[in-house]
Order: structure tokens, then C-alpha cells, then sequence
């Protein structure tokens, strides 16, 4: 979707501001906003996509205005509230007035190091041979969906060329919407800066955005 | 979806709002039994002590130090770093990217805040930030330059969007100066964000 998570080529941010020294957190409530979503996305009722997905889909003005973790916080009660595991009575209450939805799958902390370091890899073996190879001529599509994608909106339509394939990778079209992982091959495509940004761009530059096989077709 | 806060916003600061809610949440998940509080100390304790950018300047330092590591990195950069115990969440799928006299690499998440964690730790707010993820694709020479970095105009630049689960490292190059330093000295010289690509190692003569 285009919301106000597609950043790239946006203009009018301003200034980067870099924090010397800055701490991992900022407050208590991060510190909690971060372990309270890593824990509950470790009960396997959604994928990393449909979290993406759930911070990302609100009004754009709702988006820029929310600090990084309050989005992080407004997505997973999103999430709690979609798959039924409380009601929006019980998050205004802050207490349970239903029986819990799924039991006994509470992540331990002796089982943290263990899941942190098995993490979530997304990459699937694939039957079907890849459609493109290194060094091949490619346009990106235009892509306007209501649901997620990775496919940004600055890369729509443009020609670029394979720098790598990297592999089958589950798509997260499909797996943010529940319609499964439905893998497809993931290519690095490399693009200018001229065919991103139009003849004043910066001749020395170069983009490139990891797109799967259905973002693409043949240029 | 949650008017009940937007009542609360005339009377807190967003910061103290930001915390009732966080701290409401968490007793609801505790009372339900989806989430153990012990665990969350861990999960914590690991990404403020123990995951940081000190794991990836130890990949950077044995990369200027030992070629066979190198070619290892370039061939399956996951397994090379996986062998210094860097490994898992948001670096299961690792790229590690050399900058050159000729090319400079810049990594963004132009969509999210997708960022290495098991060599760099989680992202300063900066990276996850507008401003950064904005202008890194379009103007990275403006970006590099307001982070004190000037490259010459013949230097290209070379930007790259995580927009899938490829997480990537960037290997700067190893300062002039530094020859027959071991690795434990070179390490640091590598910054967080000479690794990022928004900085360059640290000069020899500091050290």
C-alpha cells in the first residue's frame, strides 16, 4: 500500500537528526512496547509481514505523527484485536474479561537466546527455475495495491537490470493477507539514479531494491 | 479504533499516555497468559548488553585482517558471520558489501527500519526516521555530507533499499595507517555507522 511507511524520494523531512550517544531506549515504556511485541509475535498467530503490515496501514497522518515504538505498540494491538486474542473492551480496561484464546504458548525465558537465534528465516526451496539471471534488462511494476507490499513506490515502472539472484523467499503479498508464503525467486535490481529521479539526478549513483519474481517483468 | 486514548491526550503528556497504555497492555497480556514478564526482561537485557555494533566491527576487523575470511563472506556472509556467533533474528539472510576507492555503499529501509540486528544491535532513531529514509535513495551524497562525510565527485555511490530479508553489512575500508595492527586494535576504528555507510572508520592516529 502506499501509506506513510513508502518514504523513499518524499521531500521536506528536513535535516537528519543524529543522537550522540544515544541509548538503545528512550523511556521504560520502549523498553516494554519492544519486549511486549518480540513475546507476543512468539505465540506464531501472525508472520512478520502481517506486522509490517499492521503498523503501516493507518492514515498516513497517524503514521508520521506516531513516535517508532508507538507504532510498534498500535500495530500489535492491531494484531491482538484481529486474531481474537482480546477485545478492544479488555485493552481500554487493561484487564482480561474473556478466556484466553490460545494457552500454554507463552515464550519462557530460558527458551529467549534459543528463539532469538533461530529467528525467522524466509527463504524457501523452490521447484520452478528462476525467470531471470544476473546482468538481465528489467521493469518494475506499477503496483497499487490496498494490501502489502515491498515493492516501493519510487521503483514503479522503471527499467533496471539483475545484480543477483538471492533465492526463493516467501512472498509477503501473500503471507502479510494469510493467503500463505507462496515463495517466488528474490532479486537484487539495480537501477540509476537518472532512471529513478529523472536526467538532474546524480550521474554516480546507483539504487537497488530486493524485488520477487511477480514485481517484474521482463525489459 | 482506541478513542478511549484520544480523550486522554488534552490532559498527559504523549510520553506519560505512551506509558499507561504500554503498561495497561502488558497486564492484560500477563493476566492472560500470552506473554511471560520474565521473559521480557530478556528479551530486553540481550538487545541493551549483549547485541550491539562491537559484533560487527569484530566481522569488519577479521575481514581487513584475514583474506580467507573475506572470500567467506563474500561467497555466504551469513555462515562467516554465524562462525563469530552472529546470528538469528534480523540476520538470518546476511549480504556483506565492500566499499572501494571507487564505490561507496549506503544501507536504507525506505519502508520499515529493517537493519542487521545481530552485528549491529537495533537501529538509532535516526535510521528509522523520515528524514534518513527519505533522502537516502534520491540525495545520499546531501545525507552523507550532513553526517560529516564528503566523498569526491568521482566516487559513485551505490544505495541499497531493504525491501526483503536480506539484511546488509557494509566493509568499509581499512584506514590507511594501519598496517600490521591486529584485528582486537582495528576493531576499534570501525563505527556503527562507517558500517551503516552514513559514517567512515575512525582515524589511526586517535588510537
Amino acid at each position: 500500500m502506499i501509506g506513510g511507511q513508502d518514504l523513499g524520494g518524499v521531500m521536506g523531512f528536513g535535516r537528519i537528526e543524529a543522537e550522540a550517544d544515544e541509548p538503545i531506549f528512550h523511556s521504560e515504556w520502549e523498553r516494554r512496547a519492544f519486549a511486549l511485541t518480540l513475546a507476543s509475535g512468539a505465540l506464531g498467530q501472525w508472520n512478520i509481514d502481517a506486522s509490517r503490515h499492521a503498523r503501516e496501514a493507518r492514515p498516513p497522518t497517524d503514521y508520521l505523527s506516531s513516535s517508532y515504538y508507538e507504532l510498534w505498540l498500535k500495530g500489535l494491538e492491531t494484531l491482538l484485536l484481529a486474531k481474537g486474542l482480546m477485545t478492544a473492551e479488555e485493552i481500554a480496561a487493561g484487564r482480561a474479561s474473556t478466556p484466553p484464546k490460545v494457552v500454554g504458548r507463552a515464550l519462557k525465558a530460558a527458551d529467549v537466546a534459543a528463539a532469538l537465534a533461530r529467528g525467522g528465516p524466509a527463504d524457501r526451496p523452490l521447484a520452478n527455475p528462476a525467470r531471470f539471471q544476473a546482468g538481465d534488462r528489467v521493469r518494475t511494476k506499477v503496483l497499487y495495491t490496498t494490501g502489502h507490499t515491498r515493492l516501493p513506490r519510487y521503483a514503479f515502472g522503471k527499467i533496471g537490470r539483475i545484480e543477483a539472484v538471492r533465492g526463493g523467499f516467501v512472498l509477503p503479498d501473500s503471507a502479510a493477507a494469510g493467503r500463505g508464503e507462496a515463495p517466488e525467486w528474490l532479486y537484487t535490481v539495480e537501477f540509476s539514479g537518472r532512471e529513478l529521479w529523472g536526467g538532474g539526478a546524480d550521474g554516480k549513483l546507483q539504487v537497488s531494491i530486493d524485488a520477487w519474481e511477480s514485481y517484474l517483468d521482463p525489459a | 479504533m482506541h478513542d478511549h486514548h484520544e480523550d486522554e491526550h488534552e490532559q498527559r503528556a504523549p510520553g506519560e499516555d505512551m506509558a499507561l497504555r504500554v503498561k495497561a497492555l502488558e497486564s492484560l497480556l500477563v493476566e492472560k497468559g500470552y506473554v511471560d514478564p520474565a521473559a521480557l526482561d530478556a528479551l530486553i537485557e540481550t538487545y541493551e548488553t549483549r547485541v550491539g555494533p562491537r559484533n560487527g566491527a569484530k566481522v569488519v576487523a577479521k575481514a581487513w585482517t584475514e583474506p580467507d575470511f573475506l572470500d567467506w563472506l563474500r561467497r555466504d556472509a551469513t555462515a562467516a558471520i554465524a562462525s563469530l556467533g552472529f546470528a538469528g533474528r534480523q540476520g538470518e539472510h546476511m549480504v556483506a558489501i565492500e566499499n572501494t576507492a571507487e564505490t561507496h555503499n549506503l544501507v536504507v529501509c525506505t519502508l520499515c527500519s529493517c537493519y542487521p540486528w545481530p552485528v549491529l544491535g537495533l537501529p538509532p532513531v535516526w535510521y528509522k526516521s523520515p528524514p534518513y529514509r527519505s533522502r537516502a535513495v534520491r540525495d545520499p551524497r546531501g545525507v552523507l555530507a550532513e553526517f560529516g562525510v564528503e566523498l569526491p565527485a568521482s566516487v559513485a555511490i551505490r544505495v541499497w533499499d531493504s525491501t526483503a530479508e536480506i539484511r546488509y553489512l557494509v566493509i568499509p575500508m581499512r584506514p590507511a595507517g594501519t598496517e600490521g595492527w591486529p584485528a582486537e586494535r582495528l576493531e576499534r576504528l570501525v563505527t556503527r555507522d562507517s558500517m551503516i555507510g552514513a559514517g567512515l572508520p575512525l582515524r589511526p592516529e586517535a588510537f
